[in-house]
C-alpha cells in the first residue's frame, strides 16, 4: 500500500511525505487537525492541510525563533507567546531560569489538547509553573496590553485563515504597546521564494517596519516548509540583533542546539541579494512616506 | 395562485430549468451568454453570464408579472407580513420615489424628517408635492439627528391637517427608531398614509431581538433594502404594501421609472435572499445581534471611543435602537468620524461604511466574521494610540432648520443663475446640496441660503466629506434662482 501525504505549497508544487498510520484526525471550531506518522519525518501535525511540523525538522524553527532574540536581549522577564499550540517554543523558552512568566496565546484548544497527546517531543513543558494558558484570539489578547513585555514572540500559522489577523498592521502596532521600552517582537516571517509567499513576507515586512524603529530579517532552513527557506522578523525599540547579541553570556549558559550557534546567528542576518531586495523594496516606500 | 412555502424561490428554479434547456438565443442581451464577450465571462464566470438573460415567458416580466415572478412577490409578501412585495431592480432609491410618487401629487403636502435620504427628494421634485419638515431632535454628544418625536408630529400634523401622508425613516443610518406604532396611529385618525424608509431595516421582519418592523406597525408602504442587511445582489430592492393600497396602482406607478429589461441576476437574488431570510433569519440576525454587540464592548473598553446603543432609548427622540449598527462616536480621541474612516481605510486594509463629523458605521451583517471584528477593535485602538490627542476642539454636526419658500419642483425647473458660494446669502438655492455620506441634504431647492449654512458648507469641506448635487462638483458655484 502506498500511503503519502501531500502539501499543496504552489498551485504546480507540492510536498510529499510518505505515511505509515494517521494518528489522529478531527475537525476544531477554527480548523481541522491531522497528525501523521512518517517514516523519513517522525510524526507530523497538519492544520487545514497545510504542514505544521514534523518531529524530524522543527528543532530548527523553534531554536531560531527563540534563541536569537534570548541572546540579544540580556534580561528577559515576562515573556508573551502568541500562537504555538504545539508547545515548541515553550519548550526552549523553559530553558531560561530567569524568566519570569509566559504568557502564551493560542485560539484553538483543541490543537493543544492534540499535540500533548500525539506530539509530546514539543508539547513538553504545559505544567510549567511560569505558563499561563489563555485560548482567545490574540489580536484581542495583546491590545489590552501595555508597557508589560520584555519578549513577545509571534508563532503563527498562515497570513489567511484564523491566524490571518496576526499579520496585520493593527497586530504589529497593539505589539509594540505592549512591550516595555527595550521589548523585542520575533515573528514568523513567511518564505520569500514562492510568489504568493514572498509577497506575504513583502507586505508583513513593511508592517513591522512601519511600527517598529528596528525591523530585521534573519533565515533559518526548514526542510518540509515551502522552498525549505524561511524567514523570521526581528523587530525591536532599543536592542540591536548583531550589536547587542553577547555571545559569551549565552554560551555561558549551556544550552544544547542542533541548529542555534551564536555564530550562525551572526550569519543568519545576511540575506540573499533577492531578498534583500525584495525588503528593501518596501522599506523604501516607507521611507518616502516619512514626513 | 396557489401558496407555496418559503422554501421555493421561483425565479431561481425557473432560471435553473431555463439553463438546461439549451435555449438558442435570438434575443437579447447580445453577450448571448457571454459568448460575444469573453472578457466579461472572464470576470464574472460563466454561470454568471449565461444567468443574465432578458424577460420571457418562462421567466416571467417584471412590468406585468404573472408567473414566476408574481410567486416571488407573494412569497416575499407572506415572509414579510405585507398585503403584497414588489420587487425592484434599480435600488432602493427606485422603491422610496414609487413610494413618495403612490401616495403624493403635484401640490401635495408630505410630512417628513429633514434627515431623508437624497432619493425623496428626487422624488418630491418628480411630483410637486410640498415638503413639510418635522425637525428631528439632535443629540447634543454625538452631533447626530434623531427620530421624529410624537410630539412633534401632533404639532406638524395641527399645522398642515392637510396633508396627505407622514413619510418616516426607519431606522436611521445611525440604527435610530422613532415609535413607529404611534405614527402609523397618527397618521391614519388624521385620515394620512404612513410611509417608510425602511432601508437599514430588512433584518427587523426576521428577528424578535430587533425593533419593529414597518409593516407591523400597520404602516401604508415600506422600501425595505434587501441588498443592505438582507444579503442581495447591489441594486436589488423591495417595496412593501399594507393593505389600504391598492396593487395595480401602485405597479403603474412603478412602472413609469421601472426599466423594461429587469436583471434576472438582481430578481435571482433577491428570490433566494428572502428564501434565507425567511428559513434561516432569525438565527442569522441573532449571531448579528451578538457580533455587533461584543465589538461594542470592545470598543468601549478604548477610552475616548463611544460606540452607542440601547442606553440612548428614552422614549421620545430615540423609542428604540437597532443594536446591529455599530455606530462609534470618535470625538474625544480629537479625530473626526470621517477621519477615523479614512485611516481604517489607508493604514488598516479596513473599509467602514461611512464616516461623519463626529462618528463612523461599521455595518455588520450575515456575512461578518468574528476575527475580522477583531481587527476592527484593534485597529481603533492603534488610530487612537497614533493618531488620536485630547482637546481638539471639533465643530459639532448641527441640525440647520431649513426655510422652504418654494416647492422643490418649481425651484428646480425655475429660471435660475450660478453665484460664487459666497455670494449666495439670503438666496433661494435651486439645487441640492447634499454631505455625503451620510446624504443629509444640507440645501434643497427653493430653500433659502442663510449664513449658519455658509459656514457648515465650509467647515465640511474642510473636514473632507464629499459634497455632492450641485452642477459644480468643485462645489464653489451654486445654482439659485434669479433675483
Amino acid at each position: 500500500m502506498d500511503f503519502w501525504f501531500s502539501e499543496i505549497q504552489t498551485q504546480n508544487v507540492k510536498l510529499s511525505i510518505r505515511v505509515n498510520q494517521q494518528l489522529y484526525s478531527g475537525k476544531s471550531e477554527f480548523q481541522r487537525i491531522d497528525v501523521f506518522e512518517s517514516p523519513e519525518f517522525g510524526r507530523f501535525l497538519v492544520l487545514d492541510g497545510f504542514l505544521m511540523l514534523t518531529e524530524r525538522d522543527e528543532f530548527i524553527y523553534h531554536e531560531m525563533i527563540t534563541h536569537i532574540p534570548m541572546a540579544v536581549h540580556p534580561d528577559v522577564k515576562k515573556v508573551l507567546v502568541i500562537g504555538a499550540g504545539d508547545g515548541g517554543v515553550l519548550r526552549e523558552l523553559c530553558q531560561y531560569p530567569e524568566i519570569v512568566s509566559i504568557d502564551m496565546v493560542e485560539i484553538d484548544p483543541m490543537v493543544v489538547e492534540v499535540c500533548k497527546k500525539y506530539l509530546p517531543q514539543t508539547a513538553c513543558c504545559f505544567d510549567d509553573a511560569r505558563l499561563n494558558l489563555y485560548y482567545e484570539d490574540g489580536l484581542r489578547f495583546v491590545r489590552s496590553k501595555e508597557d508589560v513585555y520584555d519578549l513577545i514572540i509571534v508563532d503563527s500559522t498562515d497570513p489567511f485563515g484564523p491566524g490571518e489577523g496576526l499579520f496585520t498592521k493593527e497586530f504589529y502596532g497593539n505589539c509594540f504597546m505592549a512591550l516595555n521600552q527595550n521589548g523585542i517582537m520575533v515573528n514568523q516571517h513567511e518564505s520569500p521564494f514562492y510568489e504568493a509567499d514572498a509577497l506575504a513576507c513583502q507586505r508583513v515586512h513593511k508592517r513591522i517596519v512601519e511600527t517598529f524603529p528596528i525591523s530585521r530579517v534573519y533565515q533559518a532552513n526548514i526542510p518540509t516548509y515551502p522552498s525549505g527557506h524561511w524567514l523570521f522578523g526581528f523587530a525591536s525599540k532599543t536592542y540591536h540583533p548583531l550589536k547587542h547579541l553577547d555571545e559569551n553570556r549565552w554560551n555561558k549558559r549551556g544550552i544544547s542546539c542542533g541548529y542555534y550557534t551564536t555564530t550562525l546567528h551572526k550569519g543568519a542576518f545576511y540575506l540573499p541579494a533577492y531578498v534583500e531586495q525584495l525588503l528593501r523594496d518596501v522599506e523604501h516606500i516607507k521611507n518616502e512616506k516619512v514626513r | 395562485m396557489k401558496r407555496r412555502s418559503q422554501a421555493c424561490a421561483p425565479i431561481y428554479e425557473a432560471l435553473e430549468a431555463f439553463q438546461k434547456n439549451r435555449v438558442v438565443p435570438f434575443d437579447v442581451p447580445g453577450h448571448k451568454r457571454g459568448r460575444g464577450n469573453p472578457e466579461l465571462v472572464r470576470l464574472l464566470g460563466e454561470q454568471c453570464v449565461a444567468m443574465d438573460v432578458n424577460s420571457m415567458k418562462p421567466l416571467d416580466n417584471l412590468i406585468h408579472p404573472v408567473s414566476v415572478i408574481r410567486a416571488a412577490e407573494i412569497l416575499t409578501a407572506d415572509a414579510f407580513r405585507a398585503a403584497h412585495a414588489f420587487l425592484m431592480v434599480g435600488g432602493t432609491t427606485s422603491a422610496v420615489q414609487s413610494m413618495i410618487l403612490a401616495v403624493v401629487k403635484g401640490g401635495e403636502k408630505i410630512i417628513l424628517p429633514r434627515n431623508v435620504h437624497r432619493s425623496v427628494m428626487g422624488a418630491l421634485v418628480l411630483c410637486g408635492a410640498i415638503p413639510v419638515y418635522v425637525n428631528p431632535a439632535c443629540d447634543e454628544r454625538l452631533g447626530i439627528p434623531l427620530g421624529m418625536e410624537i410630539e412633534a408630529i401632533e404639532r406638524t400634523i395641527g399645522m398642515h391637517p392637510d396633508a396627505k401622508a407622514i413619510f418616516v425613516n426607519n431606522p436611521t443610518y445611525y440604527g435610530i427608531c422613532s415609535d413607529l406604532k404611534r405614527i402609523v396611529d397618527l397618521a391614519h385618525q388624521h385620515g394620512m398614509l404612513c410611509v417608510v424608509d425602511e432601508a437599514h431595516g430588512t433584518h427587523f421582519y426576521f428577528s424578535d431581538l430587533l425593533p419593529m418592523s414597518a409593516m407591523d406597525a400597520g404602516a401604508d408602504m415600506s422600501a425595505v433594502s434587501m441588498h443592505k442587511s438582507g444579503g442581495s445582489l447591489t441594486q436589488s430592492s423591495i417595496l412593501l404594501m399594507g393593505p389600504k393600497m391598492e396593487e395595480g396602482y401602485v405597479r403603474q406607478i412603478i412602472n413609469l421609472n421601472q426599466t423594461t429589461s429587469a436583471s434576472y441576476l438582481l430578481l435571482a437574488s433577491l428570490d433566494i435572499s428572502r428564501r434565507n431570510l425567511a428559513l434561516r433569519g432569525d438565527r442569522e440576525f441573532a449571531k448579528v445581534v451578538e457580533l455587533a454587540e461584543y465589538g461594542r464592548q470592545e470598543i468601549n473598553q478604548i477610552k475616548g471611543l463611544y460606540a452607542f446603543g440601547k442606553e440612548l432609548c428614552d422614549g421620545v427622540g430615540v423609542y428604540d435602537f437597532d443594536t446591529t449598527k455599530l455606530a462609534v462616536n470618535t470625538l474625544d480621541i480629537g479625530l473626526a468620524g470621517i477621519e477615523v474612516y479614512d485611516l481604517l481605510r489607508d493604514e488598516y486594509d479596513i473599509q467602514i461604511e461611512f464616516g461623519d463629523l463626529s462618528n463612523f458605521l461599521a455595518y455588520v451583517s450575515i456575512g461578518d466574521r468574528a476575527r475580522d471584528m477583531e481587527r476592527l477593535v484593534s485597529a481603533l485602538s492603534e488610530i487612537k494610540r497614533r493618531f488620536g490627542h485630547a482637546g481638539r476642539n471639533l465643530l459639532k454636526y448641527e441640525h440647520i432648520e431649513p426655510k422652504v419658500m418654494i416647492s422643490p419642483q418649481a425651484a428646480f425647473y425655475g429660471r435660475k443663475e450660478s453665484l460664487p458660494l459666497e455670494q449666495t446669502e439670503g438666496r433661494i438655492c435651486s439645487e441640492f446640496m447634499m454631505c455625503y455620506p451620510p446624504g443629509i441634504p444640507i440645501l434643497a431647492p427653493g430653500e433659502r441660503i442663510t449664513k449658519d449654512i455658509l459656514n457648515y458648507i465650509d467647515y465640511a469641506k474642510e473636514k473632507g466629506c464629499a459634497m455632492t448635487g450641485t452642477e459644480d462638483a468643485a462645489l464653489n458655484h451654486i445654482n439659485v434662482l434669479k433675483g
